[in-house]
């Protein structure tokens, strides 16, 4: 089986956030970035997998922010293929022009099962895997907690997880996108001694993929930071009295008459 | 396609006597005569299924596996006992634990969570508390003297501070940071400090065993030392001061440094004078490892704490080599949760404690991990209202009036 696994870069939340001047989208040139943390656990989940049969992983990434570092750690961990797509703005590629690129990507790849994280904190326009899913005319199926393999090469068991933390076993026909929330395990800890290694070893194919204008139908009309508020209020007393109190409120604020 | 490096070796821990016996330290294991007294003077040895002497003796059968995947890897606290007391002087702490941790991870045994998310955040960081380079200085706002950012201007300083992690970030410490400058400043002393451009010196995470992230750092550290102008390196925290003592040399990265106690000491004449007001306390002082075992210093904040007037000064029964470390160390800071959990204790519980027999009311240290770690374990033993922790640093500020603006 062959996986593929999208890694993006997405700001890193430990810096503050600026918006660019025209408050339309972040200031990607002062932010620092790191892999998006589900696509991280994707990776983990198409290791898992590779693991426990005999399955190849490969990862797919645009180059853009600090993905060398992302992809090194992945070869450090035993990612068998990286592939960049070239990349040069200071901001992200759009929705629109990422599904593109990668599906054609994807396509050269020809993957049994592309594995993404499915969903990313600076996604305005929805999950990318079901956008790619669409692109590649495949099944995709999101939320995924878990994948097992199964006897039969062209079906995979995945866990979705549903409100209350309810689980639900899909068998999905392969090929298939899964939007992967978490792996099995906690994506797993490589020495830095490995990292660097992979550094002097690790080689990256680039696709072919070229840049496209965006269509995207979606304007972001203006970004900006959630108002300060004044504090929390404690509400005290028995749980009655905090009822009342929050009923005064209610009504109050003229959510309740 | 990728060329992996490391492959997985058929066997686990199958040739770590011989990576061992490569080191020039690491040949001392032969000379075991497996006395034990390593794994009796071991504070969490009784709770180890591997403690050192185990340890020592698989490795010697060729026989690793089941050390290396048992929690014990992940509960030497780098205290120094076993390497003081061991008959033959074998390095136990800086050599055997790093090397067998070193193999787990090589292995791909996962450390315990709340250790990968401090190592993750050195890697990406350069700081263990995960926290933003660009707050370095973070710890100066507001200070009422003039602070040299060598990031920013290339002077030539006496003294290059390297304040450290936890006094850049953490609140607490941050406090001592800006007494620690005050008082430099008040001295005279010409100073700079490297502001967003620090990082940590890497000194947990070889002991840790991840040696491949100490050397990055040591590289990072060394291009960026070698580029200023200074006479000494001075350091708060002891074991960032090990660190440059002991192991960078061995990377052809040897700095003049002294721990503050050993730089503040050196300056006694000159401060004698300046310490004015009273500290009236009953003080028992707690020797931290790197400094007391490692490095042997048990004087200078002995000499600095008996200076301060008001201080009665009273030894705890385990006190200077035979001190009890209060487990932050080797990587213990990240790893409560699995000491406790495999070990039934954290010792910095039964050392407030000790400290509390003596009758003394102030508890100084002279470690930044120490003060979190003793002020949790007084709400823990319920000794808060009698057993106040404070570093030497606060106090010499508070007796020479420096403290009004950080007066707890």
């Amino acid at each position: 089986m062959k996986i593929v696994v999208v890694l993006r870069q997405v700001p890193d939340l430990i810096e503050p956030l600026e918006t660019n001047a025209n408050e339309t989208a972040l200031n990607y040139e002062e932010a620092g970035f790191l892999v998006n943390e589900s696509d991280e656990h994707a990776l983990e989940q198409a290791l898992l997998m590779a693991e426990a049969g005999a399955a190849e992983v490969a990862v797919v990434a645009f180059d853009f922010g600090d993905v060398e570092t992302t992809l090194f750690a992945a070869a450090a961990k035993g990612v068998e293929r990286i592939v960049t797509i070239a990349w040069d703005d200071s901001d992200p590629p759009l929705a629109d022009v990422a599904t593109v690129m990668l599906a054609e990507t994807l396509k050269s790849l020809e993957p049994d099962c592309v594995l993404i994280g499915c969903q990313a904190h600076d996604e305005l326009e929805g999950a990318l895997g079901a956008k790619l899913a669409v692109a590649l005319d495949m099944p995709y199926l999101g939320v995924v907690r878990g994948v097992e393999c199964s006897q039969d090469d062209n079906v995979l068991s995945a866990f979705k997880e549903f409100p209350g933390a309810a689980k639900a076993r899909f068998s999905v026909r392969l090929p298939a996108v899964l939007g992967i929330l978490a792996a099995d395990q906690p994506p797993r800890y490589v020495p830095v001694s490995r990292i660097r290694a992979a550094m002097k070893s690790a080689q990256f194919d680039e696709a072919e993929a070229e840049p496209i204008a965006s269509r995207t139908a979606v304007r972001v009309n203006r970004i900006f930071l959630p108002d300060k508020g004044d504090g929390a209020t404690m509400l005290e007393g028995s749980e009655q009295e905090v009822a009342e109190q929050i009923a005064d409120i209610l009504i109050e604020k003229g959510v309740l008459t | 396609m990728i060329d992996q490096a490391a492959e997985p070796r058929s066997c686990v821990g199958e040739g770590f006597l011989e990576e061992l016996l490569d080191h020039p330290e690491g040949h001392d294991v032969l000379a075991c005569m497996q006395c034990g007294t390593c794994s009796g003077s071991c504070p969490l040895g009784q709770s180890m299924e591997y403690p050192p002497r185990r340890m020592i003796l698989q490795a010697r059968r060729r026989d690793m596996q089941g050390v290396l995947s048992s929690p014990s890897v992940w509960m030497c606290v780098g205290c120094y006992t076993c390497t003081l007391r061991c008959p033959r002087e074998i390095d136990l702490t800086d050599t055997l634990w790093p090397a067998v941790r070193d193999r787990a991870l090589q292995e791909g045994i996962q450390p315990p969570p709340e250790l990968q998310s401090a190592l993750q955040n050195l890697y990406m960081y350069g700081n263990v508390l995960g926290k933003s380079p660009r707050k370095r200085l973070e710890w100066s706002r507001g200070l009422d003297v003039p602070v040299t950012d060598l990031s920013k201007e290339h002077v030539a300083v006496d003294v290059l501070w390297l304040v450290g992690c936890y006094p850049s970030y953490y609140p607490r410490n941050q406090v001592v940071s800006r007494h620690f400058a005050r008082m430099m400043t008040r001295l005279g002393v010409s100073w700079g400090v490297l502001g967003v451009k620090e990082k940590s010196l890497g000194d947990c995470d070889r002991l840790f065993g991840e040696e491949g992230l100490f050397e990055t750092l040591v590289e990072t550290n060394k291009e960026l030392f070698e580029r200023q102008q200074f006479k000494t390196i001075v350091l708060l925290d002891p074991h960032s001061y090990r660190a440059l003592e002991v192991f960078y040399p061995r990377y052809d990265a040897g700095f003049p440094a002294q721990h503050y106690t050993t730089f503040l000491a050196d300056h006694l004449d000159q401060i004698r004078p300046l310490l004015t007001k009273p500290v009236e306390a009953r003080v028992t002082y707690h020797d931290n490892c790197c400094v007391g075992r490692r490095c042997g210093c048990y004087d200078a904040p002995r000499a600095l704490l008996e200076a301060i007037p008001g201080v009665e000064l009273v030894e705890m029964e385990r006190n200077r080599e035979n001190a009890l470390c209060c487990g932050g160390g080797g990587g213990g800071m990240w790893l409560d949760g699995h000491i406790t959990e495999h070990g039934g204790k954290r010792l910095s519980d039964e050392r407030i404690r000790q400290a509390a027999a003596t009758g003394a009311s102030m508890l100084a240290v002279s470690c930044p991990y120490e003060l979190s770690r003793f002020e949790d374990s007084a709400k823990v033993a319920g000794l808060e209202d009698r057993l106040v922790v404070r570093d030497i640093i606060e106090m010499l500020a508070e007796s020479m009036g420096l403290d009004e603006r950080d007066n707890r």
